[in-house]
């Protein structure tokens, strides 16, 4: 057992580090939750395709390094060390590629995932309804057959990015006969400025439009944006949910590179008698430190031909903890300075901190809510048995 | 890098977990409890012969070690078996008379440590720590006292703990062994280790704890139902497992700084601190889910039980391991 990096992953650090002290941006950009900060964004993962570091781990023939899970994580803790700007293409990334390099075609690549990589084209999920959240399973939305694709109905909702953002992807129910709820589910992806799409954005928490409604009425789909069989939408979606990239919704570098911040903060504001402060800010730290460990450890399992499946629900809900118990310390921190919002003048770190905060509070409810996931953890790694919700 | 444990390390844990499941462990923590130490220096000889303390020792004084991660390896299944006895103790004063320098201390003390023909305590003395634990049942009572080593002549009276198991006294008087700053800079070190044995133990006690409470909630019924289908105990569960699992590799990477020589003061303290408080949270969950059950000294549960709360705060209580953590410039 080691921590030791070799000469190779030394130097691909140092690199991604020259790199991004040559391109992180002065001043923040504007939050991407705003028309402004989502084009600056935008041309953000532009700059970064440019040099292909917008997706190391990929397959170059798509911009990326065909870097392993472990640089992809050393890139990560150098992008967050560096300040640098929130993913606008973090939908895509994440969530649909993985499902594309296992079960899209050759073509569907080929055509959807350099365009992803430069952020030309930025992805929205939509698989949240109305009625239809932790349990995905019982969404209705619909998908019709037509000639030569599918017509889709329906309302999608809470759909990320989706006030700003070309494309989306998501279930829609193509068999509504075929008995169990997650049977009859197609896997589609649309154009969010299509005939038949309205999209009505959402304000969050902080009044930005982060999400929004998307309201379907015959929107046609060509047979090439189905992935996977038609039918089997759920189990396409499914696969992915816990693999390798499964790690890659939140990279531990975050964590690290907030809690220094923090630590920085603290050491610059806090009363040193002010124990019970301290001790969270020593928790902020240690929980950093252990989430980047215990990735390493997953890390390591998958490079030696291991998988992680319902392990990344310890994962999901001790980062999302994580980061409120990490964002509140620092508001505490701030005192008087703690309630203002990004966008104030005196905002404190540009507003840094109060837009992290109300970003953190969403952790504990997306990606399948933490009760899901104690739910997972309870039945699959500990074989508890199934019971009423 | 390859954050895990190799299969010679998971074989030895295998190894003991074996042995300690087949001897009649528990009577032993109630007899040691009791004050009969009889059957708990036997065990005591099984474990130095599947080379355990050897792991404190170095070669030259007939060890197999220093080797922090096989001790961590080690300590979790002695954890998990709730072994009573002086054991951080005694792989700390060996960590410690490895470090002093002092080639006559070593030679007299280490391999009788290694061989487990003699238990050891250590007190490094403080307002925090005037005990040592079990010194009425160690052979030789060690206590660093500023910048001064002694081995004490004997023990006061045994205070009772909250862990019967456990039985601390403060050692008297004694003739010393060494004095001067190097004294202060290997009780810097065994306190490291101790910390990290302590924190595998606690490791260890809380998957033991979780594995018992599975056990229970699956076969209890209430209401109809196995109690282990309703979701608040579910999820009190889940946390137990995250808590702990989120534990380990900071107690892993701990062990590595102690081997490679790194500083290791802070990560042993995170250490500490999470596995210290995830086996103290999973304690509070075992007896919440065993209901009034569990509130007797009847159920060996209790044995587990009532080590928690002493090895959260052994070698390093949580408020100390967290300033530790925040102490030095970078982080």
């Amino acid at each position: 057992m080691d921590l030791d990096f070799t000469e190779q992953e030394d130097a691909f650090r140092a690199e991604a580090r020259d790199w991004l002290a040559a391109h992180v941006p002065g001043t923040p950009l504007p939050s991407l939750e705003t028309a402004e900060g989502f084009a600056a964004h935008r041309q953000w993962e532009r700059t970064l395709f440019t040099d292909r570091w917008s997706v190391v781990s990929w397959p170059e023939e798509y911009g990326g390094r065909g870097s392993s899970i472990l640089r992809w994580l050393i890139f990560e803790e150098e992008y967050y060390a560096a300040g640098a700007p929130g993913r606008v293409s973090q939908n895509g990334i994440n969530l649909l590629a993985p499902t594309l390099f296992e079960h899209g075609t050759q073509e569907q690549c080929t055509r959807i995932l350099p365009r992803m990589a430069s952020g030309e084209v930025i992805w929205a999920q939509a698989w949240s309804e109305p009625e239809s959240g932790s349990d995905l399973a019982s969404l209705n939305a619909t998908a019709v057959r037509t000639d030569g694709g599918w017509l889709l109905g329906g309302q999608k909702a809470w759909s990320s990015r989706a006030a700003f953002a070309d494309r989306a992807f998501g279930l829609f129910r193509s068999d509504p006969d075929a008995g169990r709820p997650h049977q009859g589910l197609t896997y589609l992806m649309f154009p969010l400025d299509a005939d038949g799409v309205t999209v009505r954005p959402i304000g969050r928490l902080d009044g930005k439009p982060a999400f929004a409604e998307l309201f379907l009425d015959d929107v046609f789909v060509p047979d090439e944006d189905v992935i996977g069989e038609p039918g089997q939408g759920w189990r396409v979606a499914m696969s992915t949910a816990g693999n390798e990239r499964g790690l890659t919704l939140r990279s531990p570098g975050r964590f690290t590179a907030a809690a220094d911040r923090l630590t920085a903060l603290w050491r610059e504001r806090a009363d040193p008698a002010d124990t019970a402060l301290r001790d969270r800010v020593a928790d902020a730290v240690i929980g950093a430190r252990a989430y980047q460990l215990f990735t390493y450890a997953g890390a390591s399992r998958l490079a030696r031909g291991g998988s992680i499946g319902a392990e990344s629900s310890l994962n999901k809900i001790f980062w999302s903890e994580l980061d409120i118990a990490l964002h509140e310390t620092a508001l505490d921190l701030l005192g008087p300075y703690g309630e203002l919002a990004d966008g104030a003048e005196e905002a404190p770190g540009h507003g840094s901190w109060a837009e992290g905060y109300t970003f953190s509070l969403a952790g504990p409810i997306y990606a399948g809510t933490n009760e899901i996931q104690r739910d997972i953890i309870a039945e699959r790694l500990l074989g508890l048995p199934k019971g009423r919700r | 890098m390859r954050f895990l444990l190799d299969d010679e390390q998971r074989e030895f844990a295998r190894t003991l977990d074996g042995m300690l499941g087949s001897y009649d462990t528990t009577g032993a923590v109630r007899a040691w409890a009791s004050g009969d130490h009889g059957p708990g220096r036997a065990l005591w000889d099984r474990l130095a012969q599947a080379g355990v303390f050897a792991l404190a020792v170095p070669e030259q004084h007939d060890g197999l070690g220093p080797l922090p991660l096989e001790l961590a390896v080690a300590f979790t299944e002695l954890g998990r078996h709730a072994v009573p006895g002086p054991l951080v103790e005694t792989v700390a004063a060996a960590a410690l008379l490895d470090r002093l320098g002092d080639e006559a201390a070593a030679a007299d003390w280490l391999p009788v440590i290694a061989s487990g023909k003699t238990v050891a305590s250590l007190c490094l003395l403080s307002p925090d720590s005037p005990y040592a634990l079990d010194a009425d049942a160690a052979d030789a009572v060690f206590v660093v006292d500023g910048d001064t080593l002694r081995l004490a002549a004997s023990a006061g009276p045994v205070q009772p703990s909250a862990d019967p198991a456990r039985r601390p006294a403060r050692p008297v008087g004694g003739t010393v062994l060494a004095r001067g700053p190097e004294v202060v800079a290997a009780a810097a070190y065994a306190a490291d280790i101790a910390a990290l044995a302590t924190a595998a133990q606690a490791l260890g006690l809380g998957r033991a704890l979780l594995a018992r409470t599975i056990e229970y909630v699956r076969q209890r019924t209430q209401f109809g139902v196995a109690i282990g289908s309703f979701q608040a105990v579910k999820h009190r569960l889940a946390d137990t497992l995250l808590a702990l699992e989120f534990a380990q590799p900071l107690v892993h990477s701990a062990a590595l700084a102690l081997a490679s020589g790194r500083a290791s003061a802070r990560e042993t303290a995170a250490a500490k601190v999470t596995a210290g408080e995830a086996a103290y949270a999973a304690s509070r969950t075992a007896l919440q889910l065993h209901g009034a059950l569990g509130y007797t000294d009847e159920l060996d549960l209790s044995l587990w039980i009532r080590k928690a709360r002493p090895l959260r705060d052994a070698w390093g209580t949580p408020a100390a391991c967290r300033a530790r953590v925040l102490q030095g410039a970078d982080v």
